[in-house]
């Protein structure tokens, strides 16, 4: 009973907070998430405002900017395997792979960015669509929380995605003369190339891949009705 | 030669570009730092990071969510079970599962010792990489019984695989493993060794952390008011409060800077809220500062270390949620009955669906706040993974740290970063 009392006292912080900010802030709107989280898409071309606000108004405060995460929605919802039609013609081995998506579909990549305000104990998460897909470009947030640096740096190594504005974008994980950006889904998990010491040329060379690619674990989906009730709570972000 | 040096007076003298790593003791694995240097003083400093880049995040991508938990250890490979706990907390709010009392106490029981046992290696590091070798000897001594610990209750010394969705992988042990004489250890000195190890691993704890704050006690006689350690961490790398929020700070080095601010505290998951400890903050900001908050620590940790056991001791129950979803059938029933031999197959080969959603799940991790950002889209894998490391954002700011001091206070700098590179490099 305490917890519930608990929870509902969270609850109500969280749905003021939402107020708080849809009347403080223009350029959001609210994302569904679970009870315990708060969302909101900032528009791309209003970023840097929004985030000027969340930082600034003295009822919000989120003074600190903790994570920045790239992501790519090609194969979002999207099955390796059937599952469905198994029960009379059985599974197949997991090599005849459902048909790649157009890598070209609007809106394929986001960034999300977990803000922390320390004066209200609140967390926030803001979500930012890049506009074009084939060139995913958003602000740079350095200006407003310098921690945005390497994040956005990581970001732009693994995603692709190029932050305006910052001023030192470099690859930062990835290896020097890295071709490519792996995180993308589209970027296969065993990579491209492959290096060995080559004793001829007395020296490493790279050459492609010589491993097959292939599913171990196939992603699959199920359409049972015990999903139901947690696929229709938080609308798929697609 | 005397007619061109006076034509080129020393002014003119230009800053010279310096290489420390990624081959370096001091570097903490494989750190590489571009050092732009007018002398002896840095003039800007470069870190070149990825050198053990693995793509953890992009792998869990391509695995059932749970065969995923052993790589959490392998990022933070100092505070191994907080990066699990982040981990399953993360799906388990997305499942909307709880698990039992019992469970959360042993999950914050290993925390704490996970955060002793970080501690204790950062502290024995620190020391060594800026001129102390004895305290190096000391925290190992320590360090190795709770490896046992960790023995002990999963298997392994280091990555322990012990958290789960739901619970955790069993019950504490009954007994702890003994010490055997040998060639090389007398049956006297085995008798000496074994003795706290004669009862349970509760027991086991619980002399551990009795006799520990003597330990805490000696590392400071060694150290705090030592005048060589003073010279080396005082006024070194200091941070203002507000440039530590900014930097996305967290952990004892956004404490150190007086920023009153721990997440067991102020947004406190499993069974935090009961227990009774305090926060140690610093004044100035400096490596010193942060030193003593990671001293402090270490006693606040013993402190919840004893509760936990208490509570334990009294209270057996289940360490696992009965939720047949994200828990394997017992060994018994998939040796007794089709079904369950069924049911264990499908749960290691395909695993569970976790719900469509997204969400992030912080915990206090030793070195700061480690997060996981997980995306569901309804399959049994994660459709994005994100570690949120703690020492990404404190390495950002190391070029802020340590511009305009000595080359040497760069090891000072590093060190009282707490770097680790599984973490940082993911």
């Amino acid at each position: 009973m305490e917890q519930s009392t608990e929870q509902a006292a969270a609850g109500s912080a969280i749905e003021a907070l939402a107020r708080t900010i849809e009347a403080r802030v223009s350029g959001v709107r609210r994302l569904p998430s679970l009870a315990q989280d708060l969302a909101f898409e900032a528009e791309a071309d209003r970023l840097l405002e929004v985030c000027r606000a969340l930082r600034d108004t003295p009822e919000l405060r989120f003074e600190a900017l903790m994570d920045v995460a790239g992501v790519d929605y090609l194969h979002h919802g999207r099955e390796e395997w059937l599952t469905s039609g198994a029960t009379r013609t059985g599974f197949s081995r997991g090599r005849e792979l459902n048909a790649p998506p157009d890598p070209d579909m609007p809106g394929r990549f986001a960034v999300i960015y977990q803000l922390l305000s320390i004066t209200h104990n609140a967390r926030l998460r803001l979500r930012v669509i890049c506009p074009e897909t084939r060139e995913p470009m958003v602000d740079s947030l350095v200006d407003v929380w310098s921690s945005a640096n390497w994040f956005e740096r990581e970001a732009f190594d693994l995603f692709g995605i190029v932050f305006r504005g910052h001023p030192d974008l470099r690859r930062l994980l990835t290896d020097y003369g890295f071709i490519g950006h792996p995180f993308r889904k589209d970027f296969p998990l065993i990579g491209n190339v492959e290096t060995r010491y080559d004793p001829e040329k007395k020296r490493v060379v790279y050459e492609p891949v010589s491993i097959v690619p292939r599913v171990l674990a196939p992603k699959v989906i199920r359409h049972d009705n015990r999903y139901e009730p947690a696929l229709k709570a938080p609308e798929l972000p697609r | 030669m005397a007619q061109s040096t006076n034509d080129h007076p020393l002014a003119e003298i230009r800053n010279y570009t310096m290489n420390f790593g990624p081959q370096h003791p001091s570097a903490h694995g494989v750190l590489r730092l571009v050092l732009e240097m007018d002398g002896e003083v840095i003039q800007k400093a470069d870190p070149h990071i990825g050198l053990l880049h693995r793509a953890t995040e992009k792998l869990a991508e391509s695995k059932p969510f749970n065969q995923s938990i052993g790589y959490m250890d392998r990022l933070d490979y100092v505070s191994m079970m907080c990066n699990e706990h982040a981990y399953v907390l993360a799906i388990e709010k997305l499942l909307g599962i709880t698990p039992p009392e019992r469970a959360q106490y042993i999950r914050v029981l290993f925390d704490e010792i996970t955060r002793v046992l970080n501690h204790l290696m950062w502290l024995g590091a620190h020391a060594l990489d800026i001129g102390a070798m004895t305290v190096f000897l000391l925290c190992f001594k320590e360090r190795e019984e709770l490896m046992d610990v960790y023995e002990a209750v999963s298997g392994t010394r280091m990555h322990a695989t012990y958290y789960r969705p739901g619970g955790v992988y069993r019950d504490l042990p009954q007994s702890m493993p003994k010490y055997q004489p040998s060639k090389w250890r007398s049956r006297k000195e085995v008798e000496r060794l074994n003795e706290t190890r004669a009862g349970s691993m509760l027991d086991f704890i619980d002399a551990f952390a009795a006799r520990f704050p003597a330990s805490i006690a000696d590392y400071e006689t060694l150290l705090t008011d030592n005048r060589i350690w003073k010279q080396r961490t005082v006024n070194i790398g200091v941070v203002p409060p507000e440039r530590a929020l900014q930097l996305g700070f967290s952990g004892p080095m956004l404490r150190g800077s007086g920023v009153v601010w721990d997440l067991r505290k102020k947004q406190p998951y499993e069974v935090y809220e009961r227990m009774d400890f305090d926060i140690p903050v610093g004044t100035n900001g400096d490596c010193y500062d942060r030193y003593l908050v990671r001293i402090e620590e270490l006693r606040q940790s013993t402190r919840i270390i004893r509760q936990c056991v208490e509570w334990l001791r009294h209270n057996p129950g289940p360490v696992m949620i009965d939720d047949r979803k994200v828990r394997p059938p017992s060994r018994e029933h998939m040796k007794g009955d089709m079904e369950s031999l069924i049911h264990h197959f499908k749960f290691f080969t395909e695993g569970y669906e976790v719900p469509a959603g997204e969400t992030y799940a912080a915990v206090e991790a030793p070195k700061g706040e480690f997060g996981i950002y997980l995306v569901s889209d309804g399959a049994n894998k994660p459709y994005r993974l994100k570690c949120r490391a703690p020492g990404f954002a404190h390495l950002a700011a190391l070029e802020e740290m340590v511009r305009g001091h000595m080359l040497a206070d760069v090891v000072a700098v590093i060190g009282t970063q707490d770097i680790v590179f599984g973490e940082v490099d993911r």
